[in-house]
């Protein structure tokens, strides 16, 4: 394992009654990408707040680099922040904003100055040292916020939910940006945000939290492809659930048995299940192949007719009626040619396949 | 409302300005025009123009003194409530305070008890306490009662302000002094330049608690008061209203230059 | 990665006092709180009780009969005079603090809604005749009323009266007229920051559910400016009715108020337990006033919606 820059050992934090944070026990590996995604109120922030020195633990430590940090304050600890509105400080303008934190820091003016420009490159701004605080863009406030964090060479960058503020475009841009310059520079981005979209765009590992815990941490392609509980296989991207039941599970191939379903076999399942185990059958909705015709040598399929629609460019999202159940279907297909091919006529029947290694078995207790 | 009516249209309201602008000006504008009336009797028909009523003003060492202690008590309590309503106005905004309400009930109380009580109950204490009546005790009565105000300009001040600022100082590594010098201070700066003119003016103007609470050192509503009495002070007295006020005007003026020049310079300065 | 046995007695070494400061938000606020409260506490709080106290003594000469005693209270009901003039200072800045809102109203309502540029010019406008000095402002309208004041001297010239009015001076409407111009300025501002900070959208929402423009007024903007009304009420009332400057000025015999007895216990009179009583009752009979009257407003605004 890589060295660890940020350690946490059964972090709480409570306010009164609320638990914010429970027991947060992970390491931070140097020059990770990592993410803390949830719903809002899930103690992401509060979790990125103890690590700035914001907020006290009330019970845990935390060891940034080797160093327990309860009794840091937020001035003297190794790590920077970009705040969620940015926080750039109105009074002053650009240079003066990322030339805030380098008071102390032993250079003299015209090196200063070079290391100002030298950042504003670095963030795309070049030659808005002079520029007022409130002639910036949000873009830009967002840009200004990051120099003024990176420019403290900071061991971590502590980002809370820096694109939420951005327009859909310029938050991808940003989002490209980002990665770009984490790689570049190397240093260890702790980023929290509750879009699940961006969370898996950028970061190497993520955390998801729920209602103060740690569910689980993984890479982006295991959280989508694998997840371990039904919180996070929702929580990220669409789902199908179907409640079944294992009849076997041996050498990643698990047989399950479900009213709708039938007795099917999912592969490449990473638990073991003992028998009679219920659990919930989920299979992501770009993963069905929706097909007009019975198909005949198939193991496993749903037979359903075509309820509404929904086209979102790239590709179509269809909902299929199934008898005996309450929730229509998911369906994602790409968009790979210009006409749809008449294939969503309300009411036409549809028979849905899928492939044994696209089905996720996670457990229903 | 959706209405885009210039105010300047004629109707009912445009009218009732009008009259009522004229109702608080005109027995004011009465006050300078016989500043300058030769005649010693403030009354009508008016005789001809002099300025001998500016030349008694600036030859009278006893006006002048008034003057002179009321722009240093006005200094002093105009410091004073400024720090002590900033204090509490930055508790008040920035802490999630236990019994918030009554503390700022119990700031308020100057406000909402007729001056004269407020002025016999610190003149009893301070008798029974054997201290001297002198301009210490009028400043420190006016810094009670313009805490309240100072409080309240700073209270909305600050009530936008964003704490995520602080910590951002904080987190770029200065410490809470610091902090408050850098960050607070120069974005509070309007507040408590507003904060310090309406404490200076309310000390400068106050009357009861002055003169129940002062001994032989008068400020200027005493000097006035008691040249209300004598009619052939009053001309000079005229005169001094008048040139406070003309003058007034030009530092409120220039405040109100300085404050745009200062969002202007904002902009562009550095660290 | 096991990292907690080194740390774990961080937490239980006791509430150092620093961590006790970092830690609560009361603690921090009650301390930066901590110069004001005391400067009130000695100079408000202490001052209170001790007029409290005093007004259970008795005046001996130039001394005091240090000794509980209702001497004080019993004299205020004794003598219907004191009783009488506190009720007339009660209605007289009644009557000012209606007046001087009724006026004020539609002065901040022109400058909240009418005007779309400048209104901090217009503002100033209004507070400009305030930089005069309070007495002088007070001795002005001496200038207005008196014997040969403008309004005499104006009648006198277009030929209305051949001699001057003398009832316009000295009389409890003279000192109501120059409270109510004296206080001007305090009503409008509270009414108009109130009028200001009403959604424009609401005013349009009420006019799209189909209420004309005077209804709109009663059922919406009027109860959304209430708590500007209110401040500006108060802000009016609590200092005239204590007023003595003005009375002494402009209202002669007739026109004295609570505040010139009060004042004349600790000058001419030199009774300041009396006083000090006097103090205490009207404080509380204001307060009372100031109960009843946030009560009506608020039974208003019930009604109202």
């Amino acid at each position: 394992m890589d060295k660890s820059i940020i350690s946490f050992s059964k972090v709480s934090k409570r306010f009164g009654t609320v638990t914010a944070v429970d027991q947060a026990s992970f390491d931070i590996s140097q020059g990770e990408f990592f993410s803390l995604l949830g719903p809002s109120g899930c103690g992401k922030t509060t979790l990125l707040r103890i690590v700035a020195g914001f907020e006290t633990p009330t019970e845990g430590e935390i060891l940034i680099d080797g160093q327990p940090m309860s009794a840091t304050p937020p001035n003297k600890r190794p790590v920077n922040m970009v705040f969620q509105n940015y926080a750039i400080f109105p009074h002053l303008d650009v240079r003066g904003n990322i030339a805030f934190g380098m008071r102390k820091s032993g250079l003299t003016k015209t090196d200063l100055n070079k290391r100002i420009d030298e950042v504003l490159e670095l963030i795309k701004l070049p030659g808005y040292g002079s520029r007022g605080s409130n002639e910036l863009s949000g873009g830009q406030r967002q840009r200004v916020a990051l120099a003024r964090a990176l420019i403290k060479q900071p061991k971590v960058l502590l980002l809370d939910e820096p694109l939420g503020a951005l327009d859909k475009k310029l938050r991808e841009q940003m989002q490209i940006e980002l990665r770009q310059l984490q790689q570049q520079l190397g240093i260890t981005f702790l980023f929290v945000t509750h879009d699940q979209e961006e969370a898996l765009t950028l970061s190497d590992r993520i955390a998801v939290m729920s209602e103060g815990e740690v569910i689980e941490i993984a890479t982006p392609a295991e959280l989508y492809e694998s997840p371990s509980s039904r919180f996070v296989a929702d929580f990220i991207g669409s789902m199908n659930f179907f409640e079944g039941e294992v009849v076997d599970s041996k050498a990643r191939n698990t047989t399950v048995t479900s009213e709708l379903l039938g007795t099917i076999v999912a592969s490449e399942v990473e638990q073991e299940f003992s028998s009679g185990t219920p659990v919930w059958i989920a299979i992501r909705p770009e993963k069905l192949q929706p097909q007009f015709e019975s198909p005949e040598n198939q193991a496993g399929y749903l037979e359903g007719r075509m309820g509404p629609s929904a086209y979102l460019g790239d590709r179509s999202h269809f909902y299929v009626h199934i008898d005996h159940r309450d929730e229509p279907v998911l369906v994602a297909l790409q968009n790979l040619e210009r006409s749809l091919g008449g294939i969503s006529r309300p009411n036409q029947p549809v028979w849905l396949t899928w492939s044994p290694d696209a089905l996720v078995v996670l457990s229903r207790n | 409302m959706n209405d885009q009516r210039p105010w300047w249209r004629p109707d009912g309201f445009l009218l009732y300005a009008i009259i009522y602008l004229t109702f608080i000006y005109l027995p004011v504008l009465f006050l300078p025009l016989f500043s300058f009336n030769s005649s010693k009797y403030i009354a009508f028909p008016l005789k001809s123009f002099t300025l001998k009523w500016y030349h008694q003003m600036v030859n009278s060492p006893s006006m002048l003194e008034a003057l002179l202690n009321s722009v240093k008590v006005g200094l002093i309590v105009a410091i004073v409530s400024t720090i002590l309503g900033l204090l509490a106005a930055k508790a008040l905004t920035r802490y999630r305070l236990p019994g918030r309400g009554s503390v700022i009930s119990f700031i308020m109380i100057p406000l909402v008890i007729p001056e004269i009580i407020l002025a016999i109950s610190l003149l009893i204490l301070i008798s029974q306490l054997d201290i001297p009546l002198s301009l210490w005790t009028v400043g420190f009565s006016h810094s009670l009662l313009c805490t309240p105000f100072a409080m309240l300009v700073l209270i909305s001040r600050m009530e936008g302000f964003d704490n995520s600022l602080e910590e951002a100082a904080l987190d770029l590594g200065e410490n809470g002094w610091m902090t408050f010098w850098r960050v607070t201070f120069p974005i509070v700066l309007p507040g408590i330049v507003a904060s310090l003119l309406l404490t200076f003016t309310i000390s400068f103007d106050e009357f009861v608690l002055a003169f129940f609470l002062s001994s032989t050192d008068a400020t200027l509503p005493i000097y006035i008061w008691s040249s209300l009495r004598f009619p052939t002070k009053i001309p000079a007295v005229l005169a001094l209203g008048s040139s406070i006020f003309v003058i007034s005007f030009f530092v409120v003026s220039f405040a109100e230059w300085l404050r745009r020049r200062g969002i202007k310079l904002e902009s562009t300065s550095g660290i | 990665m096991k990292t907690s046995s080194t740390t774990a007695p961080h937490h239980n070494s006791g509430i150092s006092l620093a961590r006790l400061f970092q830690t609560s938000e009361a603690v921090r606020g009650y301390t930066l709180l901590s110069p004001t409260l005391l400067a009130l506490l000695l100079g408000l709080a202490m001052p209170l009780a001790v007029l409290f106290t005093l007004s259970f003594w008795i005046q001996d000469y130039l001394d005091f009969i240090r000794t509980f005693s209702l001497k004080n209270y019993i004299d205020f009901f004794q003598k219907p005079i004191y009783g009488k003039i506190l009720i007339k200072s009660i209605r007289m800045s009644g009557l000012v603090t209606l007046a001087t809102v009724l006026l004020a109203y539609p002065m901040a309502y022109f400058i909240a809604f009418r005007i779309q540029h400048n209104k901090l010019i217009w503002l100033i406008l209004i507070t400009v005749p305030f930089w005069t000095s309070y007495l002088l402002r007070v001795f002005a309208w001496k200038l207005m009323l008196g014997y040969n004041g403008v309004i005499n001297s104006g009648l006198k010239t277009l030929g209305f009266i051949s001699e001057p009015l003398e009832f316009l001076l000295y009389n409890p409407a003279a000192v109501m007229i120059t409270l109510a111009h004296a206080w001007a300025a305090f009503a409008i501002l509270p009414i108009y920051v109130s009028l200001e900070k009403i959604d424009r959208s609401l005013l349009e929402a009420a006019r799209d559910l189909g209420e004309n423009a005077f209804i709109t007024f009663v059922r919406v903007t009027l109860p959304l400016s209430l708590p500007g009304v209110i401040a500006a009420s108060l802000l009016v009332f609590i200092p005239t009715v204590g007023d003595y400057v003005t009375p002494s000025l402009v209202g002669g015999p007739s026109g004295i108020m609570i505040g010139n007895i009060i004042q004349s216990m600790f000058g001419k009179a030199l009774n300041w337990p009396l006083g000090a009583a006097i103090s205490v009752i009207s404080m509380l009979t204001v307060a009372l006033m100031i109960s009843l009257f946030l009560w009506g407003t608020q039974s208003f605004r019930r009604k109202v919606a």
